[in-house]
């Protein structure tokens, strides 16, 4: 719906985005398929050179992987659980009349903008540590034994810290969803004799159902590369008990200098990753059209 | 000034020809309205004619200078949209003066024109205000005052009252007709309602996909239609079309008869039928009459006492009668 | 329409809400609290830290021997300049797709998009290794450029869909109006494309904020952003928890102040429109 001239200064605007995000994207991920093929240490600078498919097998081989695919769909499972529930719960809460409803938000919504390291501390120190920590001085005034979660349950632990984060995100979009409800469409189903639980079954939850796979698809996305909250907390341990592909990765690459196993392992990650955002893409582009 | 000439004007996006080639000659001074059901083209060739659209083919002439390839800008043109698409952060002041702005008009005879036009349009007291705080017809008014401080050539008109209530489309349509009386500029009118059509138009040209079907003062395209769709499409309510036998008797396929020019009475009369709906609004009565050559509407003068389930006798106007033949062309 | 709601229904509902509220916040108002106390307050029982005293001293202490001050400029720098050399990069391209959309424009958008999809982890290396080619380690440039490209999708996006709802008809009645594409841009455009574009700017702000891979891997110490000196705090020192607390309540404060203002674009930014 234009004219030649603004169609081709249209050309001219786009491109430089273009040309960015394809260098950005074509030429590291270019180099990390390179890599994974070759034998390519740091720490032994002479040995380089074409290895075929050995950096894949010795990475897929690791019983290390193995628990770090585990690590990773039990973290994100566990926190795509728990923030879907918890935040459809909490956007119904939000949603009905409640004093103060301004700063209920506020205050709901304020751990998605701590930074990863900074919640992964707090938590680590002031909730998990069983001697200062919060949790620890419960069990003790309920006379239990104080508990090490980082140490005997780290995986949830950090589950737990991340749910935290996200649950924010989760209820905020949520509630938006709820919100953009036709309140006719309720009164409707009301005079049409429907009681609360089948308005929910049959009104809210379908048109939440939307709203509820970006909340899923997003944070699939963003869950696939939790690092820092590892990084501070356990730092992967103890053993491999909290290891998750990107962590395992960055421990290959940057703490073992093995480049040419970790870029295998970045390959794996990135296919695992496209998977879902397949699934995404689809979603959004067809919101596109609409 | 304001002459403009469509010469083999054709309009595709991809594939799809929207307006096939296209002629059309619009006079100085003319009113014109391009009118037809939604979807027929008539916003697209307006926005041809504006520059808002490059043409696939042919040329457009703006008082005898070929006008194809410039920009909107430069065609002197100006365009009241269905939208009104007055800028929001700027006052009503500011709006009507922003075209003056553009062309590097002096600040102070733009200020003179501004007031000129806010006082012809009765805006004087929200010169001051966002287009926000208007209401509708306000807003309607003040795109038509930023199109008339241009002096363009012609003015363009797309749909520019559908967004209105009923009682108000009546006044603007009334205001829209004496600012042609008054300024005398070429305008183009696009509309689907063909009593806005009838109404201000001194031409009418009735497009169906992209064609023109007729042109023609409206008295001409009422009394004679050209085809079925421009009979059914001018008038209101529709003609009614009989096919069959008693289309034959007049030497046609289909013969048409307005609901105005047909006689009703409660005792005789050439077709006999039952009264399904009857409207009475005292001025007028309108009933919709199920006879044997299927459902006819009918209107009459003042009161007539027929009501549902009634029997009711209809007569055509034998003069008033349309006929026309098996491609829908008036014989 | 509002419906009427019982006032006792409201009070409870009320309750709840409160309590929710409360619980999700308490980790930010707990490290807010023993951010006021001594480190031999702050680690003892909850009751009786309540009921100590207050202190400003861990604070002095972060500002004198952390140089804290640097991190929260490399902070600033960072996350402000990548987010405006982003917009710079993607004001004009969101502009052309949103008023001038071609065939193709719905894949390039979602192919930018499909890029915000890579992990990070899939380019760590190359990416690592470039840098200390270059000599981009630990430099303020180095983790603008990379953040910069890592937000470059969403900046588009979400100026995209702001301007996508900026009505076509406006932009035409201007040309009608004799504007020329400059001061279509300058008077028209920009006046009601500035709320998206102030939205965008917010939201990115806050993500590039608290990003903590690459500003975790690609820095040491001269360009360490706020992200990576808190992670510093994770050794030994984590067991000074008042000194913790003063210093994670700093690296949040602001960021948090920007996000309560920011969660309606939130919602539209971070779901790419899908969800308003």
């Amino acid at each position: 719906m234009s004219t030649q001239a603004s169609r081709s200064a249209a050309r001219l605007m786009i491109s430089p985005s273009v040309i960015l995000l394809f260098l950005w994207m074509a030429v590291p991920l270019g180099m990390t398929i390179w890599f994974s093929f070759q034998r390519y240490n740091l720490l032994m600078p002479g040995q380089t050179g074409f290895v075929g498919f050995q950096n894949y097998e010795y990475f897929l081989t690791d019983p290390a992987f193995f628990t770090a695919l585990w690590n990773t769909l039990a973290l994100v499972g566990g926190v795509l659980l728990i923030t879907v529930i918890g935040g459809m719960l909490l956007a119904l809460l939000l949603d009905q009349p409640v004093f103060g409803q301004g700063i209920v938000r506020i205050l709901v919504i304020a751990p998605f903008f701590v930074m990863p390291t900074v919640s992964a501390l707090v938590w680590k120190n002031m909730f998990y540590n069983p001697v200062n920590g919060i949790f620890g001085y419960i069990s003790e005034f309920f006379g239990f034994q104080p508990y090490d979660y980082l140490a005997h349950a780290p995986l949830l632990s950090i589950t737990i810290i991340v749910a935290w984060q996200w649950l924010p995100f989760a209820t905020l979009i949520l509630l938006t969803a709820l919100q953009s409800l036709d309140s006719e469409q309720l009164e409707a189903a009301e005079m049409d004799g429907a009681s609360i639980w089948s308005r929910f079954i049959y009104i809210m939850v379908p048109h939440l159902s939307r709203a509820a796979t970006v909340v899923i698809l997003i944070q699939t996305i963003f869950l696939l590369s939790t690092f820092a909250e590892i990084l501070v907390t356990t730092n992967g341990g103890p053993g491999n008990a909290s290891t998750t592909l990107t962590y395992l990765v960055y421990v290959q690459s940057l703490l073992q200098f093995d480049v040419g196993g970790g870029a295998a392992g970045g390959v794996v990650a990135v296919i695992l990753a496209n998977i879902v955002a397949i699934f995404l893409m689809r979603m959004i582009g067809k919101n596109l059209e609409a | 000034m304001g002459q403009i000439e469509l010469k083999g004007v054709t309009k595709r996006f991809g594939d799809v020809e929207v307006i096939p080639p296209l002629d059309l000659m619009i006079d100085e001074g003319e009113f014109v309205v391009f009118v037809g059901p939604s979807g027929c083209g008539k916003s697209t060739l307006l926005r041809l004619i504006a520059g808002l659209e490059d043409v696939s083919g042919g040329h457009i002439e703006i008082d005898g200078a070929d006008a194809t390839d410039l920009p909107p800008a430069k065609r002197s043109l100006a365009m009241v949209f269905q939208s009104y698409a007055l800028y929001p952060h700027m006052s009503v002041r500011k709006n009507i003066a922003f075209p003056l702005k553009m062309a590097k008009i002096d600040p102070a005879v733009a200020k003179e024109k501004v007031e000129n036009a806010a006082r012809v349009l009765n805006l004087g007291d929200y010169l001051e205000r966002r287009p926000g705080q208007l209401s509708g017809g306000q807003r309607q008014r003040v795109a038509i005052g930023r199109a008339i401080v241009r002096e363009p050539a012609a003015f363009l008109f797309d749909e520019p009252l559908s967004n209105l209530d009923a009682a108000l489309r009546v006044n603007m349509r009334l205001e829209i007709s004496e600012l042609h009386q008054k300024l005398k500029t070429t305008m183009v009118y696009v509309t689907h309602d063909q009593v806005e059509a009838m109404t201000m138009a001194d031409k009418i040209v009735v497009l169906r996909a992209g064609h023109i079907e007729q042109v023609g003062s409206p008295l001409e395209l009422y009394r004679s239609p050209r085809n079925l769709f421009v009979a059914g499409f001018i008038g209101s309510p529709k003609m009614n079309f009989i096919e069959g036998a008693e289309a034959a008797k007049h030497d046609a396929h289909t013969i048409g008869i307005r609901p105005e020019h047909t006689l009703v009475s409660a005792t005789e009369g050439r077709w006999k039928g039952k009264v399904t709906v009857s409207e009475h609004l005292g001025s007028d009565t309108f009933l919709h009459v199920e006879t044997e050559h299927g459902l006819i509407n009918v209107r009459g003068d003042g009161e007539v006492s027929l009501h549902a389930g009634d029997t009711a006798y209809l007569s055509p106007d034998e003069s008033q009668l349309h006929r026309f033949d098996a491609q829908g062309m008036a014989i | 329409m509002a419906r009427k709601v019982s006032n006792r229904r409201r009070v409870i509902m009320s309750i709840i809400a409160w309590v929710m509220a409360f619980l999700i916040f308490f980790p930010i108002l707990w490290t807010i609290i023993l951010s006021f106390k001594t480190e031999g307050d702050a680690i003892r029982a909850p009751l009786q830290v309540l009921t100590s005293g207050w202190t400003l001293e861990s604070y002095h202490t972060v500002f004198e021997r952390s140089n804290y001050f640097r991190h929260f400029m490399n902070s600033v720098v960072i996350s402000f300049g990548s987010v405006f050399l982003a917009l710079v990069i993607a004001i004009p391209a969101a502009w052309a797709m949103a008023f001038v959309p071609g065939k193709r424009t719905k894949d390039v958008l979602m192919w930018m998009l499909s890029t915000k999809m890579m992990p990070a982890v899939g380019v760590l290396v190359p990416i690592y290794l470039m840098f200390r080619d270059w000599g981009l380690l630990d430099t303020r440039i180095g983790l603008i450029i990379v953040l910069c490209l890592m937000n470059l999708p969403i900046v588009i996006w979400m100026l995209f869909t702001y301007f996508k709802e900026i009505p076509n008809d406006i932009l035409e009645a201007a040309r009608m109006d004799g504007a020329t594409l400059g001061s279509e841009i300058i008077y028209v455009l920009t006046p009601m494309a500035i709320p998206g574009i102030a939205s965008t700017l917010l939201l990115n702000v806050i993500l590039a904020w608290n990003e903590a891979f690459w500003t975790l891997n690609l820095t040491a110490a001269k360009a360490a952003p706020l992200t990576a000196f808190i992670a510093a705090y994770s050794s030994p020192e984590g067991l000074f928890y008042a000194k913790l607390s003063a210093a994670s309540t700093l690296a949040i404060a602001p960021i948090l102040i920007l996000g309560w203002f920011s969660q309606k674009q939130l919602v539209r930014g971070l779901t790419f429109g899908a969800v308003k």
